[in-house]
């Protein structure tokens, strides 16, 4: 039988007038809410994480290994890392944790990163929740007005990214010394930092802004065969890039857990030579 | 082979209303959506109309919602339900309904419409056009686009914003307009076309959130945003939102 036979009254979305009668905003009727709940609960909890570490401002240095949330960490107030990532850019009048200087670029970085943007458009904000599902918000203008016009800035991040896993990568080599200082050494931690430079490194490059400027811009490939290659091969990255920004998300912050644990002296980081 | 009879709700209506209308029908194996439709209009609901010609996911014109999903009725297979489940088709949401299962898709004629055509290169005639394949596989896979119109229906921009329809091209004619940019041969800058600019000033790419649900939908495997959408969502960051590359071009770097 029928059910409901009245039009709509133009109550907006898919509810428009000459649209058809469907009362219901949505007719999905698989876990279709599943994805955006993991995703903002995940995201939810890097926030967590990492807003009670940046603002900790202790337990970021344990020799050889400094926390990545700390580096380089750039007030007077910092703790002297011996040939570290230190350099006493804002000098004594900076009093907050000197984590919070840094933090911003990587931050910025994802925060306009196209996948993080899905992420967050569609867990936080339910703009759309999830496919042919009704948003809901009575007006939507996207990404064309200020604040969210700011997401066109992503590639100034990435250029900032770079610069700081660049500096990231400099104290994965500082994890190959012992807590005196001396060379050829090598912990557990260095692996975690090891592995997490990699995650750094591949998020970074498969970045679709790093895919634009390397080659995508390009509208004859044939006349640029360096810049084609670099252009596919971080095309391949690129097609990973939501994997890539969780297991880096996820191994910035193990990496830094883990030089807690180490500095608190809660956790005696195993030296393998 | 074996048969079963599945349970079905299927939109039944024009614009001055409708419903959902339920129907229990005959399935067999390897059966489609659309062959279940087809089975009601022979046995239970001559009247029934849905738009429909190819059933070989070619032509386009069978798209329609299947359990709230933007679907084509001859691609989904009936396998991937269960036996016990209730099978809901609707007409697609974003669009005008005509009866049924019936959409007006006009608004996407008149988008494609608002796209500048190909510009043919200056002194080039038909069958002098030479081009290597790297720089046509960007724009060949745009080109597999069977205009389903699954990926306008599903966008949000517009299914859930009538009011945006005027400013928004949706995404199958941004990936129109990536398809003409990177195409090696179109010479619309020449005529002082900037497509960059164009897709943001007169076609509405910064409405797009870039959440994916084009791509999710496309029955064609397209990557709309991923090698479509953000690809010109850079290149309009080249034109209007980066002092770097807007000085190079003042300079007189070369042409890419």
């Amino acid at each position: 039988m029928t059910t409901g036979t009245e039009p709509h009254l133009n109550s907006g979305g898919v509810r428009s007038g000459t649209r058809a009668a469907i009362a219901e905003p949505h007719l999905r009727t698989d876990r279709w809410w599943l994805a955006p709940a993991v995703t903002a609960a995940g995201l939810l909890a890097f926030v967590v994480y990492s807003t009670w570490r940046a603002f900790a401002d202790t337990y970021y240095y344990a020799a050889p290994y400094v926390s990545p949330f700390y580096s380089p960490c750039l007030a007077d107030r910092c703790r002297t890392m011996h040939a570290g990532p230190n350099a006493d850019l804002f000098g004594s009048w900076w009093g907050l944790s000197p984590a919070i200087i840094i933090l911003i670029f990587p931050l910025g970085f994802r925060l306009t990163c196209y996948y993080y943007r899905k992420a967050y458009y569609r867990g936080f904000w339910a703009s759309p929740p999830a496919c042919a599902v009704a948003e809901p918000h009575k007006k939507y203008t996207g990404e064309t007005r200020f604040p969210l016009i700011l997401q066109n800035i992503h590639r100034y991040f990435f250029y900032a990214a770079v610069v700081v896993a660049g500096i990231l990568t400099y104290d994965t080599v500082l994890s190959f010394r012992d807590e005196h200082y001396r060379w050829g050494h090598m912990g557990l931690g260095t692996l975690v930092f090891l592995v997490n430079i990699v995650l750094i490194w591949a998020y970074t490059l498969s970045c679709h802004s790093c895919r634009h400027i390397v080659g995508g811009k390009l509208k004859h490939f044939s006349k640029h065969p360096v810049r084609y290659r670099m252009w596919q091969w971080v095309g391949k990255l690129n097609a990973r890039h939501m994997l890539l920004a969780w297991s880096s998300l996820v191994s910035v912050a193990l990496a830094d857990f883990y030089v807690y644990l180490v500095a608190s002296g809660a956790f005696d980081d195993p030296r393998f030579f | 082979m074996s048969s079963y009879e599945a349970r079905f709700k299927v939109w039944r209506g024009d614009v001055k209303g409708g419903g959902l209308e339920d129907f229990a029908v005959e399935v067999n194996d390897g059966e489609v959506v659309l062959d279940i439709i087809h089975r009601l209009q022979a046995t239970q609901a001559p009247d029934l109309a849905v738009r429909w010609n190819c059933k070989a996911g070619k032509c386009g014109s069978c798209s329609a919602e299947i359990n709230g999903r933007p679907r084509l009725m001859c691609m989904t297979r009936m396998s991937v339900f269960t036996r016990e489940e209730t099978i809901t088709v609707t007409p697609l949401r974003a669009f005008p309904v005509v009866r049924d299962l019936v959409t007006d898709v006009g608004f996407n004629y008149t988008k494609a419409r608002e796209v500048p055509a190909f510009v043919p290169p200056a002194g080039l005639g038909p069958g002098e056009y030479r081009m290597q394949q790297e720089d046509v596989d960007r724009s060949q896979e745009f080109r597999k686009c069977i205009e389903c119109f699954l990926c306008q229906d599903t966008c949000h921009v517009v299914r859930d914003h009538e009011e945006n329809k005027t400013a928004f091209a949706g995404p199958r004619f941004l990936m129109r307009v990536a398809e003409l940019d990177m195409h090696p041969l179109d010479a619309a800058a020449d005529t002082g076309l900037d497509r960059k600019a164009t897709a943001q000033d007169e076609h509405g790419l910064g409405y797009c959130n870039i959440t994916k649900c084009c791509t999710e939908v496309c029955p064609e495997g397209i990557k709309i945003t991923d090698n479509a959408l953000i690809p010109l969502k850079e290149r309009a960051v080249d034109r209007k939102y980066d002092p770097l590359v807007w000085l190079g071009s003042k300079i007189g770097r070369r042409r890419t």
